[in-house]
């Protein structure tokens, strides 16, 4: 039994080990000057680390024709994330409380239209999605990347929503009615204290794929408006000559930071949120 | 899941007022019901089915930079089934889509069932396993073309240790930069198949194991005569998850290769926003558009059909 034990942590030790091995050498890539990154080896630890590379990436890296680095389009992710999360969480939370709670005639028909819209690819619907931006004047703005992001992940909050209300005992809906609550008032004081922590799943998914987004940020933002990934994919295809690899480690935990700390604070709630509606490629 | 039947004290309820006598019939709180509904209706509406339809309809006409309406019926379908780099795409597609897929499912259940034995260091092991999937998939395309490139990365660092024969410059050969695709690709999605074969795993009545231990059923064959057939619904979504999501697949061949040697790791997707994007061949990108509908359509349509006739009652 004793050495069954120990195979069974060896093997998920070294599974651990080749997954966590990509990001300790993107860290230690990120640490070296670039003779080093030339002559050294991959494996090889810094022998001198040093920020350089970071405080490039972060305010003086070229993307096209501007040496700004990526802070610009890393504050141009949260503005896009922060009211679209909010929104999205909103009408998604909302959409699913009415489709789940009451009688409302066809829900069922939109539940479903939703539920196919899922599995719709963006690409399928992307061209008229320009255009509905473009005469809306929206094109290339943060409101109108919200605006985006909000269609998209309605789908997925909705569906999350709906399965966890429709959990919601009916007795419980029923005093709220005879108490006088009316649509709203339930939504506000029974079933959102309810679904708290569904409001927090939703919230984590959302921020991960929103902050992550790569397709709708290029299609729909300018050079203003653009976001970190979008940034972060330029700054790695645009370099002429030698790449700056540490550079481009840098830039690219920078991108990957808020996502990671999210999840590695949010935890179990991650996993759950996963496991209730993991179906948002 | 969810834990729904928290004490009601839990909730404030607001005081009962008596509604006014007055109170006009015609707003009744399902009126509120319907008119929360609206933007959601509005939007499936208009911008899934009604653009969907529009891409059709772009699809079957001549659209180059901008739509116009000459119909040519089908004429943008056979220019795309003539289109060499469509065909490399779609077969990229089977390639990588079946790799990512048997290669997350089988690695994200093995992990799952070592995890599911595991008396200790569990949540530390899942929190490994499920960290790329907190990351963009720009930012795993970025590490792993760093990683794949020859001269600097994995080859060269096993070159360096003594093995100077040693060669893994795939990402810059044509015949096998579409493999690199799975490589990363695997290593982004593996902690989300774990995680719901987990959850799995532990919705698995105890009892089995209790039952299998008096019958004095060896581990090994309870996990593959037993748990792993009981499994099943689970297998199923994870594969119309992975499925939707490799045909999908735009980041990250974007950030691996480019799609390139030339158009040697091509995918559908990225084929249809070059084409409409970049090489103002909408009409033709359309059409490639709703080849990917119908791909995703003949994938989803069970599991949809499943999940639609039976509500289910758990979150």
């Amino acid at each position: 039994m004793r050495y069954q034990r120990f195979i069974l942590y060896l093997l998920l030790s070294s599974a651990a080990l080749a997954m966590l091995a990509p990001l300790f050498f993107m860290l230690s890539t990120s640490l070296k000057p670039m003779d080093e990154i030339r002559d050294g080896s991959l494996f090889a630890l810094p022998h001198a680390p040093t920020l350089a590379a970071w405080g490039k990436a972060w305010s003086g890296a070229c993307i096209g024709a501007s040496c700004e680095g990526l802070s610009g389009q890393f504050a141009n992710s949260f503005w896009i994330v922060l009211p679209s999360l909010f929104l999205s969480v909103g009408l998604g939370s909302l959409t699913g409380y009415a489709l789940s709670s009451w009688r409302v005639p066809h829900a069922n028909l939109l539940f479903g239209a939703l539920l196919i819209g899922l599995f719709i690819p963006p690409q399928v619907t992307l061209y008229p999605m320009i255009v509905l931006m473009r005469e809306l004047g929206l094109y290339g703005s943060v409101p109108g990347l919200v605006l985006v992001h909000v269609v998209w992940g309605l789908p997925f909050v909705t569906l999350l929503f709906r399965n966890f209300f429709q959990t919601v005992p009916g007795d419980l809906l029923k005093a709220a009615r005879i108490d006088g609550a009316g649509f709203l008032a339930t939504f506000w004081y029974v079933m959102l204290p309810l679904s708290l922590p569904v409001f927090a799943v939703a919230m984590i998914l959302q921020f991960t794929y929103i902050w992550n987004d790569f397709l709708l940020g290029l299609t729909f933002s300018s050079p203003e408006s653009q976001p970190v990934t979008v940034a972060l994919n330029n700054l790695v295809g645009s370099q002429f000559g030698e790449q700056e690899y540490n550079l481009n480690m840098a830039a690219t935990i920078l991108t990957a930071l808020p996502t990671v700390l999210v999840y590695l604070f949010s935890g179990r709630l991650f996993v759950r949120g996963i496991a209730a509606g993991a179906v948002k490629g | 899941m969810m834990n729904a039947q928290q004490p009601p004290s839990a909730v404030t309820l607001p005081r009962a007022e008596a509604p006014p006598a007055g109170r006009r019939r015609w707003w009744s709180a399902s009126t509120a019901a319907k008119i929360a509904l609206v933007p959601a209706a509005v939007i499936t509406a208009v911008c899934f089915y009604a653009f969907v339809g529009w891409t059709v309809v772009i699809s079957m006409t001549r659209s180059r930079l901008l739509p116009v309406y000459n119909f040519v019926g089908l004429d943008q379908y056979r220019r795309l089934f003539a289109n060499e780099r469509w065909w490399t795409a779609m077969e990229n597609l089977a390639i990588h889509g079946t790799l990512f897929i048997v290669g997350c499912t089988l690695l994200g259940y093995v992990l799952a069932l070592l995890l599911d034995r595991a008396t200790r260091g569990e949540s530390f092991f899942r929190t490994v396993f499920m960290l790329p999937l907190s990351m963009s998939f720009i930012v795993t395309g970025t590490i792993w073309q760093w990683l794949l490139n020859p001269t600097l990365g994995i080859q060269d660092a096993v070159r360096d240790l003594g093995w100077t024969e040693f060669v893994f410059n795939w990402i810059v050969r044509p015949d096998r930069a579409i493999y690199t695709l799975a490589i990363a690709g695997v290593w982004q999605q593996v902690g989300l198949c774990m995680a719901l074969f987990l959850a799995g795993l532990r919705g698995i009545d105890p009892n089995i194991w209790k039952a299998t231990r008096v019958d004095g059923i060896p581990t090994w064959r309870v996990y593959t005569d037993i748990i792993t057939p009981m499994l099943r619904p689970v297998f199923f979504s994870v594969f119309v998850l992975l499925s939707a999501m490799v045909l999908k697949s735009f980041d990250l061949v974007v950030a691996l290769t480019g799609g390139g040697p030339g158009f040697s790791s091509d995918l559908p997707a990225r084929f249809v926003v070059d084409h409409i994007l970049n090489r103002q061949e909408l009409g033709l990108g359309a059409a490639g558009a709703f080849m990917m509908l119908c791909t995703i359509a003949a994938v989803i349509s069970p599991y949809l059909y499943v999940e639609l006739r039976s509500p289910r009652k758990e979150a």
